[in-house]
């Protein structure tokens, strides 16, 4: 028994970064929303507050904020020929869940790609020739350029009222901001986070090498700030707990403090939680989204929500699994490189690091934010010359600290005994006197690395699992022993008491140890609907009333944290549907 | 309450349910060291242990040698179990964790490989339990005791097979239950004291770490590469 719901102008399924920004958006140009979340009603004020908000152990370790495996996860296989296993324990990667979604649990580093970055096909093509290119390695152009979405870009960071130093005013480079970035009109709303201890380190070292430093845009306010909302995000305590964890200082940028005040009082605006979404009800010969179904999980009931527009706001996985169930558009097979559903899933190349000790100097790793690095952007992207070197891309390296929790924090020297006595010792000893050196890399889309659904495994509403095809490929063994070689010369400079060497991600790829939630693709954007499934709009191909917003859209990664990108295209996005559609329904872009 | 290191749980419930079926069998008697008045003593002066949840005697008995060699006593902190890390696993194992939250259980249950991580059927109660019997059954046939009554080197070496995975075990890998154990047992040591484990905050103390409430607007410029000098608090001081 399903229970037809009455129409609503729109419908945003999933309620984080981006369908808070969208449903914002919408109602603001007096659409009728109807905000469909899975999880509970998360709110600061009653969910994280001291002490409780500290725990480690709940947070961190039993990840009380993430997906529960048990009701959702992904099927995982490193090639097409194997048989793909269920992730029964998440591990590698944890999606949110709940009202702000993984936005209430990031980090805060809030980036914009370089240009090079968006154009990365057509830039590669020019500088290294036609044929430098594999042709495995399925890069695409993002369809649009940096320049275009820098307004959306800066708007983004001043909802979040990020904290950093421009490298890069309107054309002016700008020693102690990222020089390689693309020109800004505006610094950034919030000066930077005062320098760590490791970040000062970071910074003598990398002088002494010819690099430069900058801090790495956070959204943990450095003061009190006020954004174009009206509202007010509290100064950051450099607590320690961002990853993982709510802020009880509301410092910390999400949708629950920056957006969600404003949406919740707007009667424009329904917010239904424990409403998991179940299927899109997809019209094939209209070419559009007719309604959207969902379980109440509280009481199990079917309800259908027919919605002008459908907004699928959810994770990479979910956004998959829903235009793949529903059927819009052609699951892609990687024999045959045909269909574009599921193409180019990508990663990141994270957690790669190289440790240096210091008997002689205090770190206190524990007084810090999330996002709270000294960065060099010298070897990212394609910001060094690429020639001969049998790769494509590049990493961020930072040093800083984000934290000092000592459950998963507790560094010691290589070759440490893992417990007894002398692990005792050397972990009294180093707790604070070490930090990591950290590089994350590009990850760039490789022709069988994708997504479809698992023809065995279930989730908990009887669908088939997403089944990820993935594996690290030359392009990132080579990139990363790059990366490691150049984050030891850095750690070397640093003159430490002891120095671990680089670990890097060699061999195949894992699911069980967290690397980072910056899964993308699948549901890429693109100019050509043969190869991508929504268009530079985030309009789907083949259903011109559904807009998929997130990372689910990139058509490879870059090394930057992606949410900087994620919430610029949603406003780039939900202009195209206030601006252009709403008045003209149907496609923005010639199928 | 003063705790007679000489008699552990395992021994006491054998040495009390020997007195309750009286006349006392007097192997179970002979097994352990204490004498019977040191076992009325411990009746009516019962260890510091909490009540246990769901582990056995014999299981908690495992997680006590093993805690206590992972992390031995020093002049850094006192031992794991003193710390009451057998206590956070015994009431870890005994709530959701330990019943399979946030655990994907349905089938086929294949062997997978390394990098596709927990592929079995089991809970990490049934985990553990099985793992603690295997461990168990490789020292009796290594050493013709149970784990807990090895002395210190022979527990160090054990550990040590177990941790190459070169200890037989029943259903999954000894390198397997040993990073299970580790991971679990650190998770005692480091926690908040609310849990059961870090008794007195005893690891933070021991690497300087302070706790809560962890508000340094001030401090981090304050204390930049100095030493925080203030002691460690607990979710408890908070309360």
């Amino acid at each position: 028994m399903t229970t037809i719901l009455k129409e609503v102008d729109a419908v945003v399924i999933g309620v984080g970064w981006t369908g808070s920004i969208m449903a914002r958006e919408l109602t603001k140009a007096g659409l009728n929303v109807v905000g469909l979340e899975r999880g509970a009603k998360r709110m600061p004020s009653e969910d994280f507050t001291l002490p409780n908000v500290r725990d480690d152990l709940k947070y961190a370790v039993r990840q009380e904020l993430f997906q529960d495996a048990q009701e959702e996860t992904v099927s995982f296989r490193h090639s097409p020929s194997e048989a793909a296993l269920p992730v029964r324990r998440l591990g590698s990667f944890l999606p949110g869940t709940g009202l702000g979604g993984a936005g209430s649990h990031w980090n805060g580093l809030t980036w914009r790609l370089l240009p090079s970055d968006h154009n990365l096909r057509t830039h590669l093509t020019q500088r290294y020739g036609q044929s430098a290119i594999p042709s495995e390695m399925t890069i695409e152009d993002f369809p649009v350029s940096y320049d275009e979405l820098e307004p959306y870009y800066d708007h983004f960071e001043k909802i979040c009222g990020v904290s950093g130093k421009a490298g890069n005013l309107r054309g002016q480079k700008i020693a102690g901001g990222n020089m390689f970035e693309g020109p800004r009109q505006n610094e950034y709303p919030n000066k930077p986070l005062p320098q760590t201890m490791a970040g000062s380190i970071m910074e003598a070292a990398c002088k002494d090498l010819g690099y430069s430093t900058f801090a790495g845009p956070s959204a943990n306010a450095s003061e009190v700030y006020t954004n174009p909302e009206g509202l007010t995000l509290g100064a950051c305590e450099f607590c320690g707990h961002c990853e993982r964890f709510g802020c009880e200082a509301n410092a910390k940028a999400s949708p629950n403090v920056c957006i969600l005040p404003n949406l919740l009082s707007d009667p424009k605006f329904e917010l239904r939680n424990y409403a998991y979404v179940k299927e899109l009800v997809y019209d094939r010969q209209a070419r559009k989204v007719k309604a959207v179904r969902y379980i109440d999980t509280r009481t199990g009931e079917e309800y259908e929500q027919p919605a002008g527009i459908v907004v699928l706001g959810a994770f990479v996985f979910n956004n998959n699994l829903l235009m793949m169930t529903a059927g819009i558009g052609e699951q892609y097979d990687p024999s045959t490189g045909k269909g574009a559903l599921g193409r180019n899933y990508c990663y990141q190349l994270s957690g790669n690091t190289v440790t240096v000790f210091f008997e002689d100097k205090v770190i206190n790793p524990f007084m810090a934010s999330g996002a709270h690095t000294t960065n060099i952007d010298d070897f990212n992207g394609d910001n060094f010359d690429h020639g001969g070197l049998g790769f494509f891309g590049g990493a961020i390296i930072a040093a800083g600290t984000t934290n000092g929790r000592p459950i998963l924090t507790r560094p010691v020297p290589s070759g440490t005994p893992r417990w007894g006595r002398e692990w005792k010792q050397a972990t009294a000893k180093w707790y604070n006197h070490a930090f990591n050196i950290g590089a994350s890399g590009c990850s760039y889309a490789h022709r069988e690395n994708f997504l479809d659904l698992d023809p065995t495994y279930k989730d908990v509403l009887g669908r088939p699992l997403i089944r990820m095809s993935y594996n690290f490929r030359e392009n990132d063994h080579k990139l990363v022993e790059y990366i490691g070689a150049a984050m030891e010369r850095i750690g070397r400079a640093m003159n430490p008491t002891k120095i671990s060497p680089a670990a890097v991600r060699r061999g195949n790829y894992s699911v069980v140890a967290y690397q980072s939630t910056h899964n993308t693709g699948g549901t890429i954007m693109g100019s050509d609907p043969k190869t991508s499934v929504v268009n530079r709009y985030l309009q789907a191909w083949n259903a011109d009333n559904l807009f998929v917003v997130g990372a689910s859209v990139f058509p490879q990664n870059a090394s930057y944290n992606p949410t900087g990108l994620v919430g610029a295209l949603a406003y780039w996005s939900a202009e195209a549907i206030t601006q252009r559609y709403i008045k003209n329904p149907g496609p923005l872009m010639p199928v | 309450m003063a705790k007679d290191p000489k008699i552990g749980r395992r021994e006491f419930l054998t040495v009390a349910g020997a007195a309750a079926l009286a006349p006392a069998a007097p192997a179970a008697a002979q097994q352990v060291s204490a004498t019977p008045s040191a076992a009325m003593a411990a009746a009516t002066s019962p260890p510091v242990d909490e009540p246990l949840l769901t582990l056995t005697a014999t299981e908690h008995a495992f997680f006590v040698a093993a805690a206590d060699t992972i992390i031995p006593p020093d002049q850094l902190s006192p031992s794991g179990s003193d710390c009451g890390v057998a206590n956070f696993i015994d009431r870890q194992l005994a709530g959701a964790y330990g019943t399979g939250a946030r655990l994907y259980r349905q089938g086929p249950f294949p062997k997978g490989k390394p990098e596709q991580g927990y592929q079995l059927s089991l809970n990490p109660r049934e985990f553990f339990r099985a793992g603690v019997a295997s461990a168990n059954e490789f020292t009796r046939k290594t050493y013709g005791k149970d784990f807990d009554r090895l002395n210190e080197e022979q527990r160090i070496a054990a550990l040590k097979t177990m941790e190459e995975g070169k200890a037989e075990f029943k259903g999954f890998g000894s390198a397997m239950f040993f990073n299970a154990l580790l991971q679990i047992t650190m998770e005692g040591f480091f926690a908040d004291p609310v849990y059961g484990g870090n008794r007195d905050m005893a690891s933070w103390k021991m690497v300087g770490y302070p706790g809560l409430p962890a508000t340094y607007r001030n401090d981090i410029r304050k204390y930049l590469g100095k030493t925080y000098d203030k002691p460690p608090r607990s979710i408890a001081d908070f309360s």
